[in-house]
């Protein structure tokens, strides 16, 4: 079996922890690393035996072998101008950007209908923490409405999401209808400064009809959780889903709470980033399974 | 500068948004009529009015507002003859969507709130503002967290953004005296050329009035308050006992005291369910530092899962949460529920074992 080669384009703090875990997934080469500039992230790729760059996708599209999957850890900005070259080439992408040019995936609820797509968004970060559980209720019973509270740590978000902070909000709660099945979605995103730094917190609300069964739905909401886990190990329930009965002020509807935590890896990442944990994981899972694809096709 | 000088202060009045979290966001438009109708005639300049958590803040986490923020938006504009509508934001909740909205409904001052430390993620938000024309302010939340001369390197990003005023806000109602002074010394300092420094206080100390003159000697020209303390945790500065002390130190603030007495008294007190108080549970709140707007879901969640609010309250000064994180008041009292039945479960085998355990440590229950 020939393994399917990748390349990272991005060498900051995102592009090395993706490094690290696609280097562990078999089936998969990462054998190129692109950056603009010389830098820190270049030098440990190389290190690490990864053929690397600072003269851009340029350089990348003149590689031969073309690598087969691209993942952006760039900006919305430079995957914009990149993507169509990608698809040009015929390279798959990747993206963890904010740019939104491909079908929005969350490993566990969409990824196998969209195998084939030229480009995938890894959404956000709280997308990917929490449209498992949204997904999990849903498919139990209708959800009308869902909420989404992400809390980081203040040193894991970075300049991007501070200047953009409302792409956040609107991004996820779209996501967590189109993805996540809710008719309506709402995302809250809370940065606290604490020391030492707060691991990633996400507490999922989602509105449930009065006579829901909700054993079903704490049952589905476990088994959804075990299955991230296979990709975050670090992500785990804080406590069993919570069921509070239907009140006047949220219009005759129950309510199901879920509270999550998302503790990275460690990988390249300090543990308290979950929130960027679970896009660089999400993002490798996403690749493994192209690569699995891949392979079972030739 | 000294006090007793000639320099108006200006009171904006926050009853119909900070007093929205004592009233769990369940304002009727009668009531913010005839709340904007009083403050109107009475003087005041600025009414602020939005859900206790800015726009976009109804939602399961902070509580759904019984009625839409805009359509109460719309309705003060209609009542106010002279004062102008403002209404807050915080960025990471509402977006500027919301806030374009606001405008259209006649809000004409933008006041955006974040953490201390998190003024960065207000830039594009100040920029929005001015572009549609509204005054600005910055309001720093949970001013003691932070030093003086930090809460001044964020007060200059907010003034870079467009805030034409940044308030030092006491959200925990947490700050003595001196520890206000040298934050709106500090505030004066760095953006005084170009902006107005402001003070938000709260009782759960008893100190909002006393750090608001401070906070003016110190140079400050807005300061919050809201009728009756309608507000979070212990309340406000009350808007009546600012106007009435300014008053008596000569200091104007255009406000009629009797009106403002009597739009207390005769309006606001007759439509709370209960008066703001310094209780057990916000004394404990300006004593550890915690978010005032916490209170009521704290009560709740100590009742869902009978654990007592002071303990929630301790464990959430203890891990530090900040504004918005609401949702960790029900995950504290649900590991504080596991850890009273480990103890319970311990006492009994304690018992069954013939060693009495001495003093449990869920006394208070």
């Amino acid at each position: 079996m020939t393994a399917t080669v990748a390349a990272i384009v991005g060498p900051g703090n995102i592009g090395t922890d993706l490094l690290a875990k696609l280097r562990r997934l078999d089936g998969l080469e990462v054998a190129y690393m692109v950056g603009v500039v010389e830098s820190e992230g270049l030098a440990r790729a190389r290190e690490l035996g990864v053929a690397a760059s600072a003269d851009g996708v340029d350089w990348l599209l003149r590689q031969d072998p073309l690598p087969q999957i691209v993942f952006e850890a760039t900006s919305a900005r430079a995957h914009q101008s990149h993507a169509p070259r990608y698809a040009q080439a015929g390279i798959r992408a990747i993206d963890l950007t904010p740019a939104h040019v491909g079908q929005m995936v969350c490993p566990p609820v969409n990824l196998p209908e969209h195998l084939d797509a030229p480009n995938v968004s890894m959404i956000s970060c709280g997308a990917q923490a929490t449209i498992p559980v949204v997904h999990a209720v849903s498919r139990v019973v209708p959800v009308p409405y869902a909420e989404i509270v992400a809390s980081v740590a203040s040193r894991s978000a970075g300049p991007g999401t501070r200047a953009n902070i409302d792409e956040f909000t609107h991004t996820t709660a779209a996501s967590l209808e189109s993805v996540g099945g809710a008719a309506r979605g709402k995302a809250i995103i809370v940065l606290n400064p604490v020391e030492p730094p707060m691991i990633m917190r996400d507490t999922v609300f989602c509105a449930i009809p009065a006579d829901a069964d909700t054993e079903a739905i704490a049952a589905s909401v476990h088994t959804m959780v075990e299955e991230v886990r296979r990709y975050v190990p670090g992500y785990t329930l804080r406590a069993d889903p919570q069921f509070d009965p239907p009140t006047a002020s949220w219009q005759g509807y129950g309510r199901v709470a879920v509270f999550l935590e998302v503790r990275g890896n460690g990988d390249y990442l300090p543990e308290y980033a979950g929130n960027l944990d679970i896009m660089t994981a999400a993002a490798a899972r996403v690749g493994e399974l192209l690569a699995r694809e891949a392979a079972a096709r030739t | 500068m000294s006090a007793g000088g000639s320099r108006k202060i200006r009171i904006t009045d926050t009853t119909l948004r900070d007093g929205s979290h004592a009233m769990s966001h369940q304002f009727t438009e009668e009531q913010v009529r005839a709340t904007v109708h009083a403050l109107d005639a009475a003087g005041v300049e600025v009414i602020e009015v939005t859900h206790g958590d800015g726009l976009g803040g109804s939602s399961f986490n902070y509580g759904f507002s019984l009625t839409d923020d805009i359509a109460l938006i719309s309705a003060a504009v209609q009542e106010a003859a002279q004062a102008k509508i403002a209404v807050l934001l915080v960025p990471g909740i509402g977006t500027m969507a919301d806030l374009g909205r606001s405008r259209e409904a006649g809000a004409s001052v933008a006041r955006i709130a974040t953490h201390c430390t998190e003024a960065d993620v207000s830039v594009q938000h100040f920029g929005i503002a001015r572009e549609l024309g509204m005054e600005t302010v910055g309001f720093l939340m949970m001013a003691h967290r932070t030093s003086a001369a930090e809460l001044a390197r964020q007060a200059r990003i907010m003034v870079d953004a467009g805030a034409q005023c940044v308030y030092c806000v006491d959200s925990a109602g947490s700050l003595l005296l001196s520890e206000a002074q040298e934050r709106i010394q500090a505030l004066i300092a760095e953006i005084g050329g170009e902006a107005q420094v402001g003070f938000h206080g709260h009782q759960n100390l008893a100190l909002g009035v006393a750090n608001s003159v401070l906070a003016y000697q110190s140079g400050a020209l807005q300061i919050d308050g809201s009728l009756c303390g309608l507000g979070a945790g212990a309340g406000n500065s009350p808007t009546e006992v600012l106007a009435a002390t300014f008053d008596r130190l000569g200091i104007e603030t255009g406000i009629d005291v009797h009106a403002t007495l009597a739009a207390a008294d005769e309006i606001v007190r007759p439509f709370l369910p209960r008066l703001p108080w310094t209780d057990r549970a916000s004394i404990v709140q300006g004593y550890a530092g915690v978010y005032s707007s916490f209170l009521l879901h704290a009560e709740h969640a100590a009742e869902r899962y009978g654990v007592p609010v002071q303990g929630i309250l301790e464990r959430v000064a203890q891990h530090g949460y900040v504004g918005g994180q609401e949702d960790m008041l029900i995950d504290v009292a649900l590991v504080l529920a596991r850890e009273q039945e480990e103890e319970d479960a311990s006492c009994r085998r304690g018992r069954s074992g013939g060693h009495d355990k001495e003093g449990p440590a869920h006394a208070d229950r």
